[in-house]
């Protein structure tokens, strides 16, 4: 990073090499996540390994759950970072969880347009079936709730995202109850999608 | 007006590889090859192509002042983190026109001589990248992308790049910074992009939007386009309706249609047994026009005349039953949320409006807080490196501009007085 004008912006000037602590089970890619991670970094110039890094954290978060200490010590030397390095970029974006989460994590959309059509009684009504706050994870370990920044569907509101790839769209507070029941039952087949509307 | 970007975007099969070739797809990448660079980028310097992503920046422009004389790669980077609050026009082109895209990364890239385009997807959008991925893969295999692409000798690459969750990375510096694996903060400007952006090298930062004009620009000239709208303000537009309207939706027109036509035509008018209150008419960052204000046509231009911007085109509109102070502290807990934390201002200051205004619409609020919002929010709008700061100071000095008595009102009751049949009851704690 720099702040001055005629300093270059690439890694030169400084390299943090803060330790990152062995916090969660131990871990090494499994052979598929790796050659994943190896098809991935051909698509980058040789010297800018880095460039990888989002698409790394999203691969140890897949196999570890949240993104751990041991996690970030891992992939680091595949990259060509220390693992500070890495964490700085971890702790930066919203999609990766630094702690564990449930099975669902259910991040309701909050900003204007959701919330002007009642995403504010959707996390609140949720909030009430599942019996936890925002940013709580049930006792069963099935259900996280999370309240989410404008996820880019506005005419299908409220949006929820779910583990950051599936998604249900116009939930309504009185059927958010029934959806909760619905995961249980069906699990990733109680979500709609999202299927934008179009016309000319 | 004819649909160009959205035509075949409801049609079951209409993002497929084979719909797209019978319908002239990949036609204007043929003729731009056959074309000299400079004059594609001269072709889409006259059609008058207009940034799609917020700015309005003359494309062609920004194409000429990338570095061609460079020893160094140069890149185009296709933003595609499409994050401005109200705005979801990439995600259903990209979802239902993934080919248009391609089309238009490489014009792009052959225009200004680089040989790979990345296109920075938001992480949210994972539903559209699994489509633009096999899409693209049928594109590489039939020979339209890669290694001598159509029989040219042209090689370029696309790679799509998912980002994480940051809106600050539609950014173009921050953009760069995140595709380079780093936080998503802006740079200082300059060195611009076109200089000094993706890896040190010369980079064109376009929308999707943008990059998906360029093939009718190329196939059906640039006059044609640019009698499609006002002067400057030429060619198909995709407008966002959201909040309270009948159907919300996204909707083609040409940058003539009013904003009014817009709302109430277009949208199907405020939902029944309401009355308008208050158009956001660019994306959550631009100031708020009042229904009085309606009657102009929604361009770059005409919209700023009108005291706003285009911004995004995500028109959010709200009637009676929104709270202004309401309004502007949803959104600035947004910007405080989404603040990359480089700047000083923008970190702190949006921080305290979203104190304020939650101590205000709480009703413990005084007169002297709604002086001071004003206050704050002029010590960020540019005094940052970004255009963000002034889009996190915007929500709260263009509520207090237009609707001033009624946070006098919330000071004066100690309340909202604004009743709705949408809010909580009570605000769940915000977490994350």
């Amino acid at each position: 990073m720099s702040f001055h004008p005629l300093m270059a912006y690439d890694e030169r000037f400084h390299k943090s090499e803060r330790k990152v602590g062995d916090e969660g089970p131990p871990f090494v890619f499994t052979p598929e996540r790796r050659a994943a991670l190896d098809e991935i970094l051909t698509k980058y110039p040789p010297d800018r390994k880095r460039s990888a890094v989002l698409a790394a954290l999203y691969l140890v978060q897949e196999q570890a759950g949240y993104i751990t200490g041991n996690g970030m010590r891992h992939i680091a030397p595949l990259l060509d970072l220390t693992p500070a390095e890495v964490e700085d970029v971890a702790s930066y974006y919203v999609m990766f969880h630094r702690a564990p989460v449930g099975r669902f994590v259910l991040q309701v959309c909050r900003t204007l347009s959701c919330a002007l059509m009642g995403a504010e009684r959707v996390t609140e009504a949720l909030s009430e079936k599942l019996g936890i706050g925002v940013g709580e994870t049930d006792a069963s370990g099935m259900f996280t709730l999370l309240e989410f920044e404008c996820l880019g569907a506005c005419d299908r509101a409220p949006v929820v995202m779910v583990n950051n790839d599936l998604w249900h769209e116009k939930l309504e507070a009185a059927n958010a109850g029934r959806l909760v029941d619905d995961i249980r039952a069906r699990g990733e087949g109680a979500f709609t999608g999202c299927h934008l509307k179009v016309e000319h | 007006m004819d649909p160009i970007l959205t035509k075949y975007v409801r049609e079951p099969n209409g993002f497929t590889l084979d719909f797209f070739l019978k319908h002239e797809g990949y036609d204007g990448l043929k003729k731009a090859l056959s074309m000299q660079p400079n004059d594609v980028i001269e072709q889409v310097k006259a059609s008058g192509l207009r940034g799609r992503g917020g700015a309005g920046f003359p494309t062609g422009l920004k194409w000429q002042f990338v570095d061609k004389k460079t020893p160094n790669p140069k890149y185009i980077c296709c933003n595609a983190d499409e994050s401005e609050p109200g705005t979801f026009k990439d995600h259903v082109l990209m979802e239902r026109n993934p080919h248009l895209l391609f089309e238009g990364c490489l014009i792009g890239c052959w225009a200004i001589g680089a040989k790979v385009a990345y296109i920075y997807i938001r992480g949210e959008f994972y539903h559209v990248q699994r489509v633009l991925e096999a899409e693209l893969a049928k594109a590489y295999a039939e020979g339209y992308v890669g290694r001598n692409i159509m029989g040219s000798g042209f090689d370029c690459d696309i790679v799509i790049h998912r980002g994480a969750g940051a809106y600050e990375a539609g950014e173009e510096t921050a953009l760069i910074e995140s595709l380079e694996g780093k936080r998503a903060q802006p740079r200082i400007k300059p060195p611009f992009p076109a200089a000094s952006g993706l890896y040190n090298c010369p980079t064109a930062v376009n929308n999707v939007e943008t990059l998906c004009n360029l093939p009718a620009i190329i196939t059906r000239g640039a006059e044609w386009f640019a009698t499609l709208g006002p002067e400057k303000n030429g060619g198909p537009k995709l407008f966002c309706v959201s909040g309270h309207v009948k159907k919300p939706g996204v909707f083609e027109a040409d940058m003539r249609t009013t904003l009014r036509e817009l709302i109430y035509g277009y949208a199907g008018g405020i939902r029944d047994g309401h009355e308008l209150k208050a158009v956001i008419p660019g994306g959550s960052s631009v100031p708020i026009l009042l229904p009085h204000q309606l009657d102009v046509a929604a361009s770059f231009d005409d919209v700023a005349k009108a005291g706003s911007m285009l911004g995004s085109a995500g028109i959010i509109v709200m009637d009676e039953t929104t709270c202004m102070v309401w309004a502007a502290r949803n959104l600035l807990y947004f910007y405080k949320h989404e603040s990359c934390g480089k700047c000083t201002p923008c970190r702190e200051g949006g921080d305290w409006l979203h104190k304020i205004l939650t101590r205000i619409e709480n009703g413990e609020g005084e007169m002297r807080d709604i002086d001071l919002l004003v206050s704050v929010g002029n010590n960020i709008a540019g005094k940052t490196l970004c255009a963000f700061g002034d889009a996190a100071a915007t929500p709260a000095l263009t509520t207090v501009k237009n609707f001033r008595a009624e946070f006098e009102a919330h000071v004066r009751e100690g309340r909202c007085t604004v009743s709705s049949d949408w809010r909580a009851s009570r605000m769940p704690v915000a977490a994350h």
